[in-house]
């Protein structure tokens, strides 16, 4: 698998990113500049990683949606091109108009930074493949913004078609309630593109891919990747 | 010419910066606030004269990055 990983001013987990993928892949990601117009040819998988691009000015992820090599992002993932944007690269899959909805401030006004437990949705798709359907996974979270808003009509859609990746549980598996950090909708942490080949999500599972800091079940995204 | 541009979030959209306001200023004893909604002011200047050219840009400039169109409203004026 060839992957890309963009890099906007103020991006700043893309080291984490490109050790999980090397230690699914076996092969480096390259490292592609924002103000870039293209992505390396034959990249299979496009990732925009976490961290506060542009400093979060105006909203999170506004000005980095607009950027030069966004065009190319949007070409690969028209072409059916794996694209998945984790924190503040969920934040610009949505202001790109790749993927529906908004990630407004949390419900609480707090930036929260701890672990937290995911339901997988789904496992049948290029992203999630090495889970299991229903799956309780930990990984961490890190975010202001992370409370997932869309009209009623597009939340309609998003559940209707099983677009909806992962959502907030607790260590039981109950979805919701006090489990939902930041107040999101239906307790989505992170939805898919009709196509289901780009991937928006608020935790990072590229943190928990060591059980030196804490966990592994992270590799399972990247594993999902590598064998996609 | 100058210009400003507003940029409220729609009716109906949580706004828990704009609760934590009012909350505020319920602590510090304004009374007689009901209610408030916080939003963004985007002052432009803006190059030439011509008022439908103006209103024109401004309006892209709005919809192209200033407002999230799926949370937020907007409002030209040129003053």
């Amino acid at each position: 698998m060839k992957s890309a990983i963009i890099l906007f001013p103020g991006s700043n987990r893309e080291g984490d990113v490109f050790r999980a993928l090397r230690q699914a892949s076996g092969r480096e990601p390259a490292i592609v500049w924002h103000a870039d117009t293209d992505l390396p040819s034959g990249t299979d998988l496009v990732v925009l990683p976490g961290g506060f691009s542009y400093g979060d000015y105006l909203r999170c992820g506004a000005i980095a949606g607009r950027a030069n090599i966004m065009d190319a992002v949007r070409a690969h993932a028209a072409r059916g091109g794996l694209t998945l944007g984790i924190c503040n690269g969920f934040q610009i899959l949505c202001e790109s108009g790749l993927l529906p909805g908004v990630l407004m401030r949390n419900r609480d006004l707090r930036f929260v930074c701890k672990m937290q437990r995911l339901k997988v949705e789904r496992a049948d798709t290029a992203f999630t493949r090495a889970y299991g359907s229903g799956q309780i996974v930990k990984v961490a979270i890190a975010h202001g913004e992370g409370n997932y808003t869309a009209d009623d009509e597009t939340l309609r859609r998003i559940e209707g078609e099983g677009r909806v990746a992962f959502r907030y549980c607790d260590a039981a598996g109950q979805v919701g309630g006090a489990a939902n950090p930041n107040g999101s909708m239906n307790d989505i942490a992170g939805i898919y593109s009709d196509k289901l080949n780009v991937l928006g999500l608020m935790p990072h599972p590229e943190n928990l891919i060591d059980p030196l800091v804490g966990g592994i079940d992270g590799t399972g995204m990247f594993a999902s990747l590598a064998a996609a | 010419m100058k210009a400003r541009v507003t940029v409220t979030l729609k009716n109906g959209v949580l706004d828990p910066q704009g609760k934590a306001i009012e909350g505020a200023l319920k602590s510090l004893g304004v009374v007689g606030v009901a209610g408030v909604r916080q939003g963004k002011v985007f002052d432009i200047e803006v190059e030439g004269d011509d008022r439908g050219k103006a209103e024109a840009a401004l309006k892209q400039a709005a919809e192209k990055l200033l407002a999230n169109l799926v949370v937020e409203n907007y409002r030209v004026d040129i003053v």
